[in-house]
This record gives C-alpha cells, structure tokens and sequence, in this order.
C-alpha cells in the first residue's frame, strides 16, 4: 500500500465532483424546482446521482490503472490548530471506490425509479408540491454519502456521518405531518426524531472514539492513527479496545444493531425509496464500511472483534425472529435489513472484512431489489383501492371533495378529502395497503413486480446461485472456521431469513386476493420496473464478484489493495449444504404453513396458535420498544418532568430567581438604595440645605433693617474690629 | 516743623468727628458734610505723611500729595451724585429724613 499525493495517470482530479455533481443537481431543482416539470426534476436529479456514478466509475478505473495504489486528492484545508491538521481530502483506494459505486449505482437507479414512485405517492396524499422537495433530499444524500466514503479521516467521514443522519431525518419525515397511512397524525415525525435520537447515541460513541484516537494516535488521518496504532497497542492496549468498542457504539446507531437498531423498522415512514436507498443500501452501511476501514484498528484487539462478532450475530438471529411476526411488508424487510446488517458486522467482526464487504454489496442489490418491489406492490394496492373506491362511490366522491375545501382548517379539510380518495374505504374504515393480510394473489395482478420479487427472495433467502447465497456462505464459512458460536446464530438466522421470505411471498403473491384492492390492484409503470429489473440482474449476477473459486476472488483480491490481501477461502460444501438445505426447508416449511392453505381474510396468523405467546413476541418485536420506554425513556421523561418541575421551575425560578435574586435587589432597590440612600441620605442632604439657607436667612434678614445709620455703624464697628485686630496682634 | 503726630492727631479728631456725624445726624446733607470731613481727615493725615516722607527721605516724593487730588476728585464727583440723588428723593417723597428712606428693609 503505497501513498502518494501527485498522480501520474487516471482520473483522480474527478474526486470531488463526487459531491459537486449531486450538489449541483440539487441547486438546480432548489432554485428553478418550481418552474421545471415532474419530470425535469427526476431527471436532473437521476443525471445529478449518475454523474456521480459515472466519476465513480472512472475513479475506480483509475485505482485499478494504479494497481490499487491510494491516492489522497486534497481539495480544500479544513481546520489546522496546533497539531490537528484536518483537510477535506479525497481518499480514493479500491474500499472506497467500492462504496461509491454501489451509493452511487444503486442510489441512480433508485432515483430513477423514484420519478415514477413519488408522481404517484405525493397524488394520493394530495401534496403535489413535494416532489421537488424529495429528489432535493435525495441529491442531499448522496452527496452526504459520498463524503463521508471518500472523506480521508475520520472526521471528515464523520461530516458525511452526521450528513446522512440529517437526510435520512428528513426523509423518515417527509410526511411529518400523517402517519403511514396518511392520517393526520405526528407518527412519522415521532419516527424521524427516534431515528436521529438513536443515532445521536451512536455518534456520541463515534466522537469519543475520535476524541480518544486523536488523544492517544495523534491524527484523525486513516494512515497515520494507524501508523500510530500498533504502538500504543502495545504499551496500552486499553485505548485501542476503548476506541474500538465505542466506535461498535456509533457502528451500532448507524447500521441498526443490538442494542440501537429500533429507529430502522421505525423509520419505513418513509416513502419507500427511501427506505431502500437509505435504510437498506447505503446509509445503514456505513457503520460496516467504517469497521473496514478501521480494520488496522480491529485486528490489533482481538476482545473488541470478538465483541462486534457477537453484536452482530446476536442482531442477526434477534431480528430475523422479529421479522416472522411482522405483517406490514415494509416492516419485513426492515427487520430482515437489521438481521442482514448484523451478519455484515459478524464478517467484519470476525475479521472477514471481505465477505462483509461482499454482503454489503450483494444486499444493497437484493435488499433495495427488495424494497422497491414492495413499493411497487403498495402503490399497486394503492392504485387498485384508488380505482375501486372510486368507481363505486363516484357520485359521493365529489360531494365530499366539495365539502372538504370548505372546510376551515387544512388539516380537517385533508382529512375530509382523505375520506373520500385514499387511505379510507368508503366505510371511514382505514385501508393499509403496506400490510400482507390486505393482500394475496398479487402474481397475477402485479406478474413483473411477482418475479422481481422472486428473484430478491431467492437472493436473499441465499439460494444457489443467486447473489445472497455467495455472500452469505462466505460469511458463514468464515464464522464457521474462527467462531463457532457466531456461526451458529448466523445459520439459525438464515433459517428464519428464508422463512419469513417464503412467509411473505406466499401471503403477497400466491392464494386469493383477501381485499377488494388486492383484487384490483395495477402493476407499475416502467419507470419503477425497469431499475428493478437492472437491480434484478445484479442480484442474480453480483456474485460473480467474489466466487469461492481458485482465481475468482475478484473483490477480495480487489480490496487487497486497501485492506490487506487474505487468501480467498475455497468452496466448503459443507457449509454451503447446511445452509441451503436449512434454506430450502425454511420455505418448505412456510409453504406447509401459508402456502398450502393460503391466509383468507380476516384470519389469524397460523403460526399464532402452536407457537403461543413465543409468536406474540415475535408480533410484538419482543417489546423492545415498551421495555425502552419502560427503563429509559419513562424515567427519562419523569427526569426531564422533575427537573423542569421542581428544579427549574420551583427551585430555579421561583426560589432562586424570584426570591433571592429579584427578592436581594428588590430589597436592594426598594429599601437600602430608594428609601434610605436616596432619600434619606441624598435627597435628606439637600432638603437640608435648603432649609438650613432658609434658617439662616431668615435669621440674617433681621440685620437688614433699612437704617443707614445702623448700616454705617456696622462698617465702623467692623474697620474697628479689624484695626484693632490688627494692631494688638 | 510742625511734628507729624500733631498732624495724624488733628486727622483723627476730625475723622472722629466725622464719623459721628455720620452715624448721628439723620439729614443726608449733614451725613454729606460728615462724610466730606472724613474725606478730609484722611486727605490731611495723607498729606502729612506725604511731607514728612520727603524731608526723611531727601528727596522729593509726592506721592501723598497726588493721592489727595484723587481723593478731592472723588468726593466731588461722590458729591455730584449724591446731591443729585437727595434733589431726586426729596422731589419724589417731599421728605429726606434718612431713618424713613427704609423700602430696602428686609
């Protein structure tokens, strides 16, 4: 691994358009957004995102020419005091390049499928004018992401950090103002301050870390704090296991594990896009990609990686047992992203910083494969209750619509034409059309959004030779080779991954529509299927990035270059058998449970009653949530009620404040300045002289007689009294 | 020589003098000659020290001598107003008794 700051060949002076290009995109549709069409936006947007593809592309190009050499493309100096020397500098080596071409790539195909999905998301919720607003957070993104990738310190990957967690707010946000079903309501806004709440947490380990690696390493730079590392490594290994397990801290908040993962399935308030560019593909892996990055740290302290292995695993199989209660769609999927994410931070745990990278690529294909399909199917749902409600109240449609406009306040007003167009039936009742009971037999309404979404679960599910099964048995024969605990919870984690796949393909997809709207429901334009059918390809061919073949490890010979070259682990049809066998039984078993005899509607789980009250913790994500309240939050709330209460209020104000501080100078002012200060002392003083003059002229008056006589008397007794004075003297 | 002494002696007695008329007549006119008397007085103990000055010294020295003629001078323009004055009063209040010119009483 060589440094070098001057570049003979490539593209490497392209670096920072990485983020000028989406910034670029996003200033065009901020300042001209309103005259530009839909259309416009999207595509000066998805331009904006593919340039950064393209330059993503050619830096890789670059590296590649360079056989894997890092360069540093300094940009602009940042912050020098004393001995910090921070600098935006672009870091571009074969790990960095990785990620922005999978931000940049997945993240243009999901702006284009964007166009398509928000046209139609912002119509049913009546709030047209937002388009604009979502491709600016979206460039936003990608923009944020792209330095925090390529920034070449830790502090400069920690403005991309806190630049994804602000987008990402904002996106779980984007309907602040209604719940997921478009009620009037501040569920979605609650959602956006938990996820950034949560993640507040996370940075709060990701800075001390920082802190103490500038403290003890003397550089936030990557090369020199590791330089540094070994050293202190050896005369104090504590600060590098503190280091390292408080960046597990922010890694924790940021990719959603054990015990910070609750803002992810939280944060599918989103619109869906969102969820898959940001809370599947990228954003939540950034904390797999700093634990890469950071992998001189890691390797240095075995207990800290041991740890992070554990975490991982631990969310893996915690997760992907939440995920087999869960009836909303997109909530699957959250679960299944948390579980997938502990499996990428059990590889980069265990030190298989390859495999994890590899999973992390292959699941930003499937997983984003994955959440758009289930766009797709909630728009399709969506379209097909639109369409029937609206046929059959026709008549009463536009009565109500009248009405609402005359109504006073806007959010009556919305929820009055929200009675008669979307998220209502013409019952009042409310219609969710991400949840899988509403759903069924989508195969023949929805037949491409059906195989896309087959070809995400297979991958998922790790079916030979889809790219899940790649990447997942990577990681599993490592786990099963260094740890076998790790390796166990993984497989059992599978097992369920494939379970609560095949439970939700057979209860979207296959028996008969349980809903008026399933039965309606409309496939998606091409705008949304096309990128998903280029996802589809990646996921059916991204293992060919690294196959467990003599002179196929592609990636790992790849990342080499930036991490350290390992020897590529062969082909262990042990492992690869139990796992696609425990796979394969998984969606055996979930056919014989909700394939065979399809959910009819109104029924219950049919897992609900042999499995009792284990399938109503797993419905209920086993009360994490509730237990959070319980130990942190309400106590923390009757903390905050406490001291605002009693020490602010009672205490502070009404006692410090009004008592002591305005009582002393009321006292002050009123008593010892006003009454005796002034007017007693000053205002005594010269009342007193007023007085005493009028005294004593009074008494003086009296010489003035008006006698001259008595006056000439007067100058001679004084001429007298002073001669005489002056002569006895 | 007529000695000093008997000069400043006569001045003192005629300044005394004087000085009571001052205080004791109540017609301004006498009060007028009283006041001229001290004038006098003073005008003559001047010129008596004046000349005794010159003999001590050997030379001559007039400075007394040209003090009185400042003193004369003032008295005769003090006279001008002053009678000015009483012609003024007794032509406003038929009456010049000094003890019933009191309105500046206070």
């Amino acid at each position: 691994m060589h440094l070098s700051e001057s570049v003979s060949t490539g593209f490497f002076f392209l670096a920072p358009w990485l983020v000028f290009a989406p910034v670029i995109g996003l200033l065009i549709n901020l300042i001209f957004g309103k005259q530009f069409s839909e259309k416009m936006v999207g595509t000066v947007a998805s331009l904006a995102s593919g340039t950064a593809f393209v330059v993503s592309v050619l830096l890789a190009y670059s590296v590649s020419l360079n056989h894997g050499e890092v360069v540093r493309w300094k940009l602009a100096e940042w912050i020098h005091v004393g001995t910090l020397h921070l600098d935006w500098t672009f870091r571009v080596d074969s790990l960095s390049t990785t990620m922005m071409l999978v931000v940049s790539g997945v993240g243009t195909l999901i702006h284009i499928y964007a166009i398509g999905y928000m046209h139609e998301d912002v119509r049913f919720k009546h709030e047209e004018g937002r388009f604009n607003r979502f491709f600016l957070y979206l460039n936003l993104f990608i923009a944020a992401m792209m330095i925090l990738v390529s920034g070449d310190s830790y502090m400069m990957l920690f403005v991309g950090w806190e630049g994804v967690g602000l987008c990402s707010f904002l996106l779980i946000g984007f309907w602040f103002e209604m719940d997921t079903l478009a009620r009037p309501s501040w569920a979605n806004s609650n959602a956006a301050k938990k996820a950034f709440i949560t993640n507040r947490v996370g940075d709060f380990g990701f800075l001390i870390a920082g802190f103490l690696m500038f403290w003890y390493l003397g550089s936030f730079q990557f090369d020199e704090a590791f330089k540094a590392a070994p050293e202190i490594a050896h005369s104090m290994p504590w600060v590098i296991v503190a280091i390292t397990l408080f960046m597990l801290v922010g890694v924790a908040g940021k990719s959603a594990q054990i015990p910070l993962y609750i803002w992810l399935p939280d944060a599918m308030a989103g619109p869906t896009p969102v969820s898959a560019l940001i809370h599947a593909a990228t954003m939540v892996t950034a904390g797999v990609y700093l634990v890469t990055r950071s992998a001189p740290l890691y390797t240095l302290v075995p207990q800290a990686q041991y740890i992070v292995a554990m975490v991982g695993a631990g969310t893996a199989l915690f997760a992907a047992t939440i995920a087999v209660g869960q009836y909303d769609i997109k909530k699957v999927l959250a679960y299944s992203t948390i579980s997938q994410l502990g499996f990428m931070v059990a590889a980069v745990g265990m030190g298989a910083y390859v495999a994890g990278m590899f999973h992390l690529i292959t699941h930003a294909f499937f997983k984003a494969l994955l959440f758009l399909s289930a766009g797709s199917v909630i728009l399709g749902l969506e379209r097909g209750h639109h369409a029937h409600a609206h046929h059959a109240a026709h008549d009463d449609h536009g009565k109500k619509k009248k009405e609402g406009k005359h109504a006073s306040g806007k959010a009556e007003g919305k929820k009055e034409e929200e009675h008669g167009h979307g998220g209502h039936d013409e019952h009042g009742e409310v219609f969710d059309p991400g949840d899988m009971r509403n759903m069924g037999g989508l195969r023949k309404t929805m037949p491409v959004t059906f195989w896309l979404y087959m070809i995400g679960t297979l991958a998922l599910a790790g079916i030979f030779p889809f790219a899940g099964f790649w990447s997942k048995d990577e990681i599993l024969l490592d786990a099963s080779l260094h740890f076998t605990s790790v390796y166990w919870q993984l497989t059992i984690a599978a097992f369920f991954t494939a379970f609560y796949m095949g439970r939700q393909i057979w209860m979207v997809f296959f028996g008969e529509a349980r809903t008026d709207a399933a039965k309606h429901a409309e496939e998606s334009p091409k705008v949304m299927t096309v990128p998903l059918m280029a996802l589809a390809v990646l996921s059916v061919a991204g293992g060919a990035l690294n196959l467990p073949f003599e002179g196929f490890h592609n990636l790992g010979h790849w990342l080499g270059h930036t991490i350290g070259e390992v020897e590529g682990l062969p082909l262990d049809l042990k492992v690869a058998g139990i796992s696609t066998a425990l796979a394969l039984l998984a969606i055996l078993i979930s056919w014989f449970i909700y394939g065979r005899n399809p959910l009819k509607a109104g029924q219950i789980d049919p897992l609900k009653k042999p499995l009792g009250f284990i399938f109503t913790g797993m419905e209920g994500k086993w009360f994490v949530d509730e237990g959070y309240f319980a130990v942190i939050i309400n106590p923390f709330n009757k903390l905050s009620q406490f001291l605002a209460d009693v020490i602010d209020w009672r205490f502070w104000h009404d006692f410090v404040h009004d008592t002591v501080i305005a009582g002393t100078y009321n006292w002050l002012s009123e008593t010892a300045l006003n009454h005796y200060a002034d007017q007693k002392g000053i205002d005594g003083f010269a009342n007193w002289l007023g007085t005493a003059t009028q005294s004593v002229s009074a008494t003086l008056r009296k010489v003035q007689n008006g006698f001259v006589r008595s006056y000439a008397l007067s100058v001679l007794l004084g001429v007298v009294l002073i001669l005489g004075y002056l002569i006895l003297k | 020589m007529v000695p000093v002494n008997y000069y400043v002696a006569l001045s003192a007695v005629l300044f005394t003098i004087g000085a009571l008329g001052v205080l004791i007549r109540r017609n301004p006119l006498i009060i007028f000659m009283s006041v001229e008397l001290m004038l006098n007085a003073g005008n003559l103990a001047f010129v008596a020290f004046g000349r005794s000055y010159e003999i001590a010294g050997g030379q001559p020295f007039f400075s007394g001598q040209i003090f009185v003629f400042f003193v004369i001078a003032v008295a005769a323009a003090e006279v001008a107003v002053g009678l000015a004055l009483i012609v003024e009063i007794f032509k406003a209040r038929k009456n010049i008794n000094i003890d019933e010119l009191n309105s500046l009483k206070g």
